[in-house]
């Protein structure tokens, strides 16, 4: 039985509870969350790179646009328990961009502008679940949300929709990111509420 | 970094609040007994969970105010559309009890190796920094840059002052009324006040700051500009919702 907090009546989420994981509830803004300063990268310097396949593949940004993208409209969930539903998305699918990529490897390393990492397996990345975004509700996403690009895996917690991604690493094994070394879930499903180590 | 540490499963524990403190008129400390409670590091956070007696839960997070070793102590704001803050701001009192788990936090955190600290915080932002503050040895040197609104906002203002001398210095900015006589920073966090303030980077500060989203950006972008190494620059940020 839990613990009942005398005198709590709380505000109850008026979303549906079926998109609503547990210990999440909803905003209507979008909150930050970052480790430390917003790295600002020019355009003409920014380029997407893949590692580990047979050989490298790297893009810059304007054949990064010119790759097949899609609109994609989905629930995002925060470990710090906001969820907000029916955000607007536009990039490119992490299919497209495997299928370009000659490889074997069961796992990625995700690496961005302002040395954050973290660590998907490929089977959580592909068949529609990921993209590299780049648009944000119809306007380019802005550098306190991960501009010019950032992932976007919104079936696993937001850590994981890394900010500021320029590429990944293709691998073997799975290896912990920055978030996944301090203390936070190493594959971070929010229906099954995987914050943090141990969960 | 704790890249190799292991942790156990974080439990849900039972809390019992032992001791409340008013801080400002928006703002309120719980010193709080939690059997089984790990301990931490400055700068970490737990997570609160609130059960209403249909058993209909909110969790949320707030950061640790108190030092290591100290009894654990949590420092709230009120926001008014918030739903767990309010409770715990107005409603709990001493006996009350509520679950929490944690500590919560690896890269936020600080260990005192002597070397200078420089925090930076906007609003409740002071909280974990103030965990850090109360957890220094009497050797290391601290700047706290600290803005509030108002002086009646500003939370741990007698224990800043009592604290505030040649080793901890204490600098505040009131950015929306300043008392008569204010001799403090009477305006936003900007360039020119870090550069006043910060350590020069040569002496590879620590560095924590803050507040929110807006703060923190400000805070940070200044240190970079005035040559700080980006990845030495910690931050924590909260948005306008949350609580």
């Amino acid at each position: 039985m839990p613990q009942i907090s005398r005198g709590f009546h709380g505000r109850r989420s008026e979303g549906p509870s079926d998109r609503i994981p547990p210990g999440q509830h909803l905003v209507d803004d979008f909150p930050v969350l970052s480790a430390g300063p917003t790295p600002h990268t020019p355009l003409d310097e920014w380029t997407f790179t893949i590692q580990g396949g047979a050989e490298p593949a790297s893009w810059t940004w304007d054949e990064f646009q010119a790759l097949p993208s899609e609109e994609i409209t989905t629930d995002i969930h925060c470990v710090t328990k906001w969820s907000k539903l029916d955000t607007v998305w536009k990039g490119v699918s992490l299919d497209t961009l495997l299928g370009l990529v000659d490889h074997d490897a069961g796992y990625l390393l995700a690496f961005c502008d302002g040395g954050y990492t973290t660590n998907l397996p490929l089977e959580h990345v592909t068949d529609g679940k990921a993209w590299i975004a780049y648009d944000y509700d119809g306007e380019a996403l802005e550098p306190e949300h991960g501009g010019p690009a950032r992932l976007l895996v919104p079936h696993l917690y937001f850590w994981k929709s890394a900010k500021w991604v320029r590429g990944f690493r293709l691998q073997d094994e799975d290896e912990p990111g920055f978030w996944e070394s301090n203390g936070y879930h190493i594959l971070g499903d929010p229906w099954l509420e995987q914050r943090y180590w141990g969960d | 970094m704790a890249g190799t540490a292991v942790l156990g499963r974080l439990t849900w524990l039972v809390a019992q609040v032992t001791g409340a403190v008013d801080e400002t008129p928006r703002v309120r400390t719980l010193l709080l007994e939690a059997d089984g409670w790990p301990g931490h590091r400055a700068g970490q956070h737990l997570d609160v969970r609130l059960t209403a007696e249909d058993g209909y839960q909110a969790e949320r997070s707030y950061s640790i105010a108190s030092a290591p070793g100290e009894p654990l102590a949590i420092t709230i704001e009120r926001l008014e559309d918030g739903e767990v803050s309010p409770y715990l701001v107005d409603e709990a009192r001493d006996g009350d009890t509520f679950e929490v788990r944690g500590p919560i936090g690896g890269y936020f955190v600080w260990e005192d190796d002597g070397r200078p600290v420089f925090l930076v915080g906007g609003g409740s932002g002071v909280v974990p920094l103030m965990s850090m503050i109360r957890s220094s040895s009497e050797s290391t040197p601290i700047r706290l840059l600290y803005s509030s609104r108002t002086l009646e906002d500003v939370i741990y203002r007698q224990e800043l002052d009592a604290r505030a001398g040649d080793r901890v210095e204490v600098f505040h900015t009131l950015t929306r009324e300043q008392p008569p006589g204010w001799a403090g920073y009477a305006r936003r966090i900007d360039a020119e006040m870090l550069r006043e303030v910060a350590w020069p980077s040569a002496e590879q500060p620590h560095v924590f700051v803050c507040g929110s989203t807006r703060f923190v950006d400000v805070a940070a972008d200044g240190l970079v500009a005035l040559g700080y190494e980006p990845l030495s620059i910690r931050t924590e940020r909260f948005g306008a919702t949350g609580g």
